[in-house]
């Protein structure tokens, strides 16, 4: 298929669509809006369900009852609403359903705004539900990504029968850029644990309740085992000028797409950077942090909050190297002049320095 | 009828004692104890677990039941039905049973939930999916207590009963009057059925068997919302003998909760379309207006590409829209391309703007914090935006002239009434394609062609894209004039 511009929050959901799935249920929220009114307009005439619910605590319990009953199905929201949902999150990892939800994050705490920010991670990445649970969280970049990564978001949903986050801010949901979808449409999967209201599924039961103590006991580590898998099997992340680099940015999202012409910028200089952008922001590429600790020297950390990620490039690093940290928050972007400016005086810091500027090379 | 012992079985009616096929013949999701329930002696949740199972098998319904239990004490109902089963959080079940029925329409749903679960935490989820009129089945246990948890205050507790979390007895002036849910949901157009029976006695029973029935069989017609409240005894919490709670059941309560039906719609209720039938999944990509291949990229782009691009002005302008233009125009001549725009309160309230990168290369930061095309459809744009535009760059402003304090050197400045230019073809709306005309006569951002076959993409209506067209023609001649001028 051809690539044509369109905005990162509708490539949410014709990619959904064509990976299967056919219900949404939704609560309107800036700046996550677009996925909600995109569900409205294609999932009837796809054969699928769409609801706008009377609230997001409504929508994932929908979304709980469209899984239980074998749909591929999603919700989007945004901090506040995800807060909100945090509660049915926790049930459905609890009673092993597979589903994805997707982040635009906004501003926070509370109302807070709509501009963009990357304050979420923690309640999305470190589970903001009660139990021993986590989800799996993919942080796309570009339009082509959200589209690319609602897709596998699926995929990896039902192979660990698990919810499954597109984690992205305010700015990557609103761009418009070019975007190829999958080629061909998938058929949505059935699943013999599922509750269909047949003959062939009468037995089957989905519950997150374990009454005895060491019935729950095996019941959370089963769900341990599944993550100790997913961390083993699921973890990406993209990697520019790491080879030699002394340090080592990161970043996702929006900030990944800056730290892009930080690098380029910053090389074109003589400063020895390169760019480390978890794909996955759980699992954590841990084991690509320690290789670079054992090269790099410094770790540069750039996020729209205070400073949430970096805790996980910390635990990574285990203290072998410095790890800086540089934030915006409220709303605010950094440039890439800012950031640039911010690096060079982490540099200064940690004694890296600049080395004869790089001859224009050919790009490839 | 005694209140020392058990009612006599009313005349025509006989009690059976054999097991409903819809409750499994061993509870072996059960830990211990597998022959009976977990329920205290006198409970009416095995009283309205028989009827439901009942009711089940006389509709001929086990496969395709599904029962929807969040919590309360009837959260293990999974021990005993022999039907698909969803436990669900406090309650949520309405969502949950919506979220089922609407996947699997043949279903037959039942969401069974107790008086502090539907009435206290789940009101939001109850009201919205009667008003919806989900074609579910409801069964609500109203025993005016919350039992599971020990005994603490419920919606339906009566006004001065004690409770542990009321032990000073319910006050109207602390935690309101008790809330009546049937009442309640016949203020809404939506629900076909809608009754409280109780199970206070033999006939009181009987009643609610009837009344279980009809709200299961509403579903399998095809109708819409019922719901059964069922006034139900709780001895342990109340300290009571079983008997004693059935007569505070049938004489307490039942004066609280009136009994009987409160809304029967079942038969004018107007049928449910049937959900159209899923397209093949080749139709897909049409559906989703997904483009062919072939229409793009045709062209290659220089790698030396990099034009950033600051779009700025007052909503309803079309910076968004010219913005949009030179982004799908970008794509036609083989670039890559980023389109960045504000969005919201911004938005709304008057000025916006967008950015857009056309490059050789991939995109790397979509924001445009060093354009080297500044285009301002307002002065304040202008004031605001001027000293971000690189040396060499491109300045292009809605205005006969720019202001004396807004003159720079070292950036190519192309002033134009764009908006009276349209206004005068038409209408000043399109002042926004004038502007676009300018900048590609004065530099080389995309080819002529891409722009027109973009326009002809992102205008529907005929007569605007001839107006567009016609603008882009006059933004063109402002800049040459001025070369003219220049050159004389």
């Amino acid at each position: 298929m051809g690539k044509q511009l369109i905005k990162g929050n509708e490539a949410i959901v014709k990619s959904a669509i064509l990976a299967g799935c056919r219900a949404f249920y939704g609560y309107p929220i800036t700046p996550a809006s677009e996925i909600t009114e995109a569900a409205a307009k294609y999932m009837p005439p796809a054969g699928g369900v769409f609801l706008q619910a009377e609230s997001e605590t409504a929508a994932i319990n929908m979304i709980y009852g469209a899984a239980s009953a074998g749909v591929r199905a999603m919700t989007s929201s945004s901090g506040p609403g995800i807060s909100l949902m945090q509660e049915g999150l926790s049930y459905l990892a609890g009673a092993e359903l597979p589903c994805v939800v997707a982040d635009i994050m906004r501003g926070g705490p509370g109302l807070g705004n709509i501009a963009p920010e990357q304050a979420d991670y923690r309640q999305v990445v470190k589970g903001g539900g009660h139990g021993s649970y986590r989800t799996i969280v993919l942080a796309p970049d570009s339009a082509q990504e959200m589209a690319d990564l609602t897709a596998l978001a699926f995929e990896l949903a039902d192979k660990y029968r698990n919810p499954v986050f597109v984690l992205a801010d305010g700015m990557i949901g609103q761009m418009m850029e070019p975007v190829e979808f999958l080629p061909q449409a998938v058929a949505p999967p059935r699943h013999d644990w599922a509750v269909e209201g047949t003959a062939e599924t009468r037995k089957n039961l989905i519950t997150s309740i374990f009454l005895e103590a060491d019935e729950l006991e095996a019941h959370v580590l089963k769900l341990e085992e599944k993550y100790r898998r997913c961390e083993r099997e699921e973890v990406r992340s993209e990697e520019i000028r790491t080879g030699d680099a002394e340090v080592v940015l990161m970043g996702y999202g929006i900030v990944a797409r800056l730290l892009k012409s930080v690098v380029e910028e910053m090389r074109a200089e003589g400063w020895p950077v390169g760019l480390l952008r978890p794909v996955t922001l759980y699992p954590f590429p841990v084991e690509a942090v320690k290789r670079l600790a054992g090269q790099a020297s410094l770790f540069a950390v750039v996020e729209m909050s205070t400073g949430q990620m970096v805790d996980d490039v910390r635990l990574a690093v285990e203290g072998r190297r410095p790890v800086e940290f540089y934030g915006r928050s409220g709303g605010n972007v950094p440039s890439t002049e800012e950031i640039i400016r911010q690096v060079k005086g982490m540099c200064a810091r940690h004694g890296v320095m600049a080395q004869e500027p790089e001859l224009e090379v050919a790009h490839v | 009828m005694s209140d020392g012992g058990l009612d006599p079985v009313p005349e025509g009616m006989e009690i059976l004692h054999e097991k409903a096929a819809a409750f499994y013949g061993r509870y072996e999701r059960k830990a211990e104890l597998q022959h009976q329930t977990h329920y205290c002696p006198g409970c009416g949740h095995g009283v309205a677990h028989k009827l439901l199972a009942r009711a089940i098998d006389e509709l001929g319904v086990q496969d395709r039941a599904v029962l929807v239990s969040p919590v309360g004490c009837s959260v293990f109902a999974y021990y005993y039905f022999d039907v698909g089963n969803v436990q669900v959080a406090h309650g949520r079940a309405p969502a949950v049973a919506t979220g089922i029925k609407r996947a699997r329409p043949e279903a037959v749903v039942v969401s069974y939930q107790g008086d502090g679960d539907l009435a206290a935490i789940g009101t939001a989820e109850i009201l919205h999916a009667a008003n919806r009129g989900e074609p579910i089945t409801v069964i609500f246990i109203n025993n005016a207590i919350y039992g599971m948890t020990g005994g603490q205050l419920a919606p339906t507790t009566p006004v001065g009963a004690v409770s542990t979390t009321s032990p000073y007895g319910r006050s109207i002036w602390n935690e309101g009057y008790p809330l009546h849910v049937v009442e309640t949901l016949a203020s809404l157009e939506a629900p076909v059925y809608l009754e409280r029976v109780a199970l206070g006695n033999a006939k009181q029973v009987m009643q609610a068997a009837k009344a279980i029935r009809r709200g299961l069989e509403n579903q399998v017609k095809g109708l819409g919302f019922s719901l059964i409240e069922v006034l139900s005894p709780c001895p342990t919490i109340w300290n009571e003998t079983p008997v004693e709670a059935q007569k505070r059941v049938r004489e307490e309560l039942a004066k609280i909760y009136p009994l009987g039906v409160v809304r029967d719609k079942t038969s004018d209720a107007p049928m449910r379309p049937a959900r159209k039938a899923a397209p093949a999944l080749s139709e897909l990509p049409k559906l989703l207006e997904i483009e062919e291949n072939g229409v793009r990229a045709a062209a290659k782009a220089d790698s030396s590409v990099d034009w950033r691009i600051k779009v700025a002005g007052f909503g309803g302008q079309g910076v968004l829209m010219l913005g949009e233009v030179l982004a799908e125009a970008g794509l036609d001549a083989g670039l890559e391309i980023s389109w960045l725009p504000s969005y919201g309160p911004e938005m709304r309230s008057g000025t916006s703007n967008c950015q857009v990168r056309l490059s050789g290369k991939p995109v790397d930061s979509p924001l445009v914090s060093k354009p080297n095309v500044l285009i301002a459809l307002n002065e304040p744009s202008l004031r605001k935006f001027l000293h971000e535009v690189v040396p060499g760059g491109y300045v292009l402003y809605n205005g006969a002239a720019v202001p004396e304090d807004c003159r720079r050197d070292d950036v190519r400045v192309i002033a134009g009434e764009f908006a009276r230019i349209a206004d005068e073809l038409g209408s000043s709306k399109a002042g926004n394609i004038v502007a676009l005309g300018a900048l590609l006569e004065a530099a080389d951002v995309v080819g002529g062609e891409f722009a027109d076959q973009a326009l002809e993409k992102l205008v529907k209506r005929p007569g605007w894209l001839a107006l567009d067209r016609k603008a882009l023609q006059a933004g063109r001649e402002v800049v040459q004039k001025e070369r003219r001028h220049d050159n004389e």
